[in-house]
């Protein structure tokens, strides 16, 4: 069997990290904007797993498992503060989140 | 492996957890503080705006603090977390910040003026109060990220606890935002440092990048996008974009805490990153040995382009706000600027200079938020016109903000002046003159702004003076205990400075 050389791998996972960060600066949904950040974080997941496996170093999959939990308590996070201010805003729309300004 | 080479495994490991669980005491008080406040919380829930919970948080804190007195040092955990005079520095200053801002709590209007379940809020302070130190400590690529979410995730929180107003739930969502990205952004830096030197500990990255030749582009890359992400914890241009936000929006005592603590937290593990990875260390290295730095990225010019953007812009910008604590926002940002001057130096002069700016900056900052919470429980502003005739109606606050003020400036006989003329003086030994030039004229700018307050308290709306602002004996016990530091640390520095110098040094294992 043929094995994937590492070059695909980091290259997949440069493709979705610059699409993750394109969708945080570009979409005004701030559910899309946490869904873009869960997949930039994937991409750092793809990155670790790939490393780990090549350089033969379970270190970057133990780091994976870290990445994951952080980014399901950051997700809980972020959804409870939209939550909070979409009650007294009634929007979830980047752009109609103004009042703080310079 | 046969069964005698485990056992010796196994006794070895469980030897260094032993000799790790001494190192980890005071961590561990903090925790069990930490869990104490939520079940006091739970006893308490049926009356709000207890403050149980809050006391508990004290007397947890005071713990940690005989704890940290007494701490032995020494590397913990197989390697990953340093216990050293240079980390319990830094805890000082976080306890301390930590502290202060729950009993500044205690007075606060816009905390306490609904009836609020407090409890979360102490815990969550406890809570960052831990990721921080964590943070100070750290030399695993694991343990800096998981302690800087740790820490984040709190003041996530923290930033948007008054959720019914709207500027505080709006802060608090940009800052998850930035903060979100930007962590992913470092993870990503972590991951490919991770590739390039096949390990996660700072001392093998140091080990490897010193013994091999590595791809120049992809270190600069990954060194950057981990420098992205403990620049937004200090708030350093181009990563401040949250700052002015998430100060003007957060409760006052938020906004303090992040500009203090974090800030200092963010500092540790930058320096002992730039040390502790990217520096070559000899054999016989002691604190006086000037750092080499690698030759491959040249670290020093990306701090110092930092250091100028975020002095030259956090002091322009701050010259046209309205708002106080967005100006101290901006403030905020210019003296993370001048603070990374010290970091560009690289040497142990420079870092010694950074504690000593650290620990002075904290008093100062401290108490200019501590008058603009009291002023705002009174008068319901923060807004700069509404500070006219402050100080006829209460020279008690104003006198106090014109002394954090000049202090804020760095002008003698305060302890301002010491912090800066410390870092000066490191970046005119190590010969960056252009720094040092674009540093002192960044804070005659800056004088222009602080004044302003003083303006507007002193010199106008002295017809105001028949609505006098009664303040309780305990704001002023605080105030004067805020203001003692600032004015004897510039004429007593030498204690400070004498354990800043001791304390510059790092572990390196």
């Amino acid at each position: 069997m043929q094995v994937v050389p590492l070059e695909y791998y980091l290259l997949l996972s440069g493709i979705l990290f610059s699409i993750g960060s394109i969708g945080v600066l570009t979409r005004r949904n701030m559910i899309i904007i946490f869904m873009s950040i869960e997949m930039m974080l994937n991409s750092v997941n793809l990155t670790l797993v790939a490393f780990s496996a090549f350089l033969g170093n379970p270190s970057g999959q133990i780091f994976v498992f870290f990445v994951m939990t952080v980014a399901a308590a950051e997700a809980a996070v972020g959804l409870a503060i939209l939550l909070a201010l979409f009650r007294s805003k009634k929007t979830i729309y980047v752009d109609e989140v103004n009042m703080l300004k310079w | 492996m046969n069964p005698e080479q485990l056992k010796i495994l196994g006794s070895s490991f469980l030897g260094d957890l032993l000799k790790s669980v001494n190192l980890f005491y005071p961590e561990t008080a903090l925790v069990v503080t930490f869990l104490l406040a939520i079940l006091v919380d739970l006893f308490t829930r049926n009356r709000p705006s207890c403050k149980m919970s809050g006391y508990v948080s004290l007397i947890g804190f005071f713990v940690t603090a005989i704890f940290l007195c007494n701490s032995p040092q020494g590397m913990s955990f197989a390697g990953t977390y340093a216990v050293d005079a240079f980390s319990i520095f830094f805890k000082w200053i976080v306890l301390i910040t930590s502290f202060v801002i729950i009993v500044f709590s205690f007075f606060s209007k816009e905390l306490f003026g609904e009836e609020r379940q407090m409890g979360e809020y102490y815990t969550l302070i406890v809570g960052m109060t831990f990721g921080m130190f964590l943070l100070s400590g750290a030399t695993n690529l694991i343990l800096i990220y998981l302690a800087i979410e740790t820490m984040s995730m709190s003041s996530y929180i923290l930033a948007g606890y008054t959720k019914e107003i709207k500027r505080a739930s709006e802060a608090s969502l940009k800052y998850v935002i930035y903060g979100a990205t930007s962590s992913g952004i470092m993870i990503y830096g972590i991951s490919l440092l991770f590739g390039l030197t096949g390990s996660l500990n700072l001392s093998g990255i140091n080990a490897y990048l010193a013994g091999n030749n590595v791809n120049h582009i992809t270190l600069l890359i990954s060194g950057i996008m981990i420098i992205a992400g403990i620049g937004y914890k200090i708030s350093a241009v181009p990563f401040h974009f949250w700052t002015p936000d998430v100060y003007e929006g957060a409760p006052v005592t938020i906004t303090a805490y992040l500009s203090v603590a974090s800030k200092a937290a963010g500092f540790a593990i930058l320096i002992r990153l730039l040390n502790s990875a990217f520096t070559i260390h000899a054999a016989g290295d002691t604190i006086n040995t000037a750092w080499s730095v690698m030759k491959n990225v040249d670290w020093t010019m990306i701090i110092a382009v930092l250091s100028v953007l975020s002095m030259t812009l956090g002091n322009f910008v701050a010259v046209w706000q309205t708002n106080v604590k967005r100006l101290l926002a901006y403030s905020s940002i210019a003296h993370a600027g001048y603070i990374l001057m010290g970091v560009a130096v690289m040497n142990y002069t420079g870092v010694s200079a950074i504690m000593i700016y650290l620990a002075i900056y904290m008093f100062m900052n401290l108490g200019a938020f501590f008058v603009v919470m009291i002023i705002a429980n009174h008068i319901d502003s923060e807004d700069l016109e509404d500070y006219q005739g402050i100080g006829y109606r209460s020279p008690w606050l104003g006198v106090a903000m014109t002394i954090f003020m000049v202090s804020l400036t760095g002008l003698p006989p305060t302890a301002g002046f010491i912090g800066k003329l410390y870092v000066f003086t490191a970046v005119l030994n190590s010969g960056m003159y252009w720094l040092a030039v674009i540093g002192v004229l960044n804070s005659v700018v800056s004088l222009y702004y602080y004044v302003k307050v003083f303006r507007n308290m002193f010199l106008r709306g002295a017809e105001k003076a028949n609505q006098p602002i009664e303040l309780s004996l305990t704001v002023k016990v605080i105030l004067i205990a805020l203001i003692i530091p600032n004015i004897a640390l510039g004429i007593w520095f030498g204690g400070l400075v004498n354990w800043a110098n001791a304390s510059a040094a790092m572990i390196l294992k």
